[in-house]
């Protein structure tokens, strides 16, 4: 089951959340590509979770997985709600107008 | 041997599909790049013996939240092109951060090592399945985590609702209160008509 060492999991989680860090950077104008490179992220979180539960024999990971599934789940229907109410008042969705909201 | 090729294929298309999310020029293009990556995410949680949160990755990953995104990249209609107008300019500074973050990352990976004597907290049983297991932590161990979680996603699902809720104007809706409060005086009038003359 497990051939490959804990190592390249790692490898890969740390591979996706810096894809996922530079994603940010590189759409930096578009809130629902940010939105998504939160979600790599997030994603790369839980490859680190279950592969360390799993080389450690620990149910834990797995479960803190789980919630951290339903906070991402949360997150990215708070934040669409957010973003179509925005376009809603703005008529895009740049991130420059989103400074203009501040009181 | 047949394990680890598994291996480097699902992790290969993650990372390939990743690159492609935040490059993509088409933001459709990218939700279904990211619906790529949560899938094989999804067959590297199998090939780590954790199916469960692999089948609840595609579940809810794939067929609520992208399906989500996918819903609102379509809804707004607007040019994405001029959104990556001047996106170059910010490519150094990213790749200086994302590299920065990246050699810690390895950093701490790279001298990560189990202290010795460490003994799990909730060891995984042999005998049962991942799914059996994980319903008998879930609901003892975490039943405090898993009731929050619950909480969160009320919390989010009256927050989306209050957000995106509107009341347009010059929609004809009927107001049931209303109309139960009218009284007889007030909603017909009772004249004396005499004959040969008008109302």
């Amino acid at each position: 089951m497990l051939d490959v060492g804990i190592e390249h999991y790692l490898t890969l989680a740390s591979a996706l959340f810096t894809l996922g860090v530079f994603g940010i950077f590189l759409n930096r104008k578009n809130v629902i590509v940010i939105l998504m490179c939160i979600e790599l992220m997030l994603l790369a979180v839980n490859i680190n979770f279950v592969a360390f539960s799993a080389y450690m024999g620990d149910l834990t990971g797995q479960v803190f997985t789980m919630i951290i599934l339903t906070v991402a789940a949360a997150e990215a229907a708070i934040g669409l709600a957010i973003l179509v109410v925005f376009f809603r008042t703005k008529g895009s969705i740049a991130v420059e107008d989103i400074s203009e909201l501040k009181g | 041997m047949l394990a680890s090729l598994a291996f480097y294929l699902f992790a290969g298309i993650t990372l390939l599909s990743a690159v492609m999310v935040i490059t993509a020029r088409n933001p459709v293009h990218s939700v279904l790049f990211l619906i790529l990556a949560f899938f094989n995410a999804a067959g590297l949680f199998v090939l780590l013996g954790a199916e469960f949160v692999a089948m609840i990755l595609v579940i809810v990953y794939v067929g609520a939240v992208a399906v989500l995104f996918l819903f609102v990249v379509m809804m707004l209609d607007m040019s994405f092109a001029d959104l990556r107008k001047g996106a170059m300019k910010y490519v150094p500074v990213g790749i200086l951060a994302g590299g920065i973050l990246l050699a810690e990352l390895i950093v701490v990976f790279g001298a990560w090592a189990m202290k010795d004597g460490a003994e799990p907290v909730q060891p995984i049983p042999a005998d049962i399945t991942n799914t059996e297991a994980l319903g008998r932590v879930l609901y003892t161990e975490y039943i405090l985590a898993f009731q929050v979680s619950g909480l969160i996603l009320l919390v989010a699902m009256i927050g989306a609702i209050v957000l995106t809720h509107r009341r347009r104007p010059g929609v004809q809706r009927q107001k049931v209160a209303d109309q139960q409060a009218r009284t007889t005086h007030e909603s017909m009038e009772v004249q004396k008509v005499t004959p040969g003359t008008g109302v």
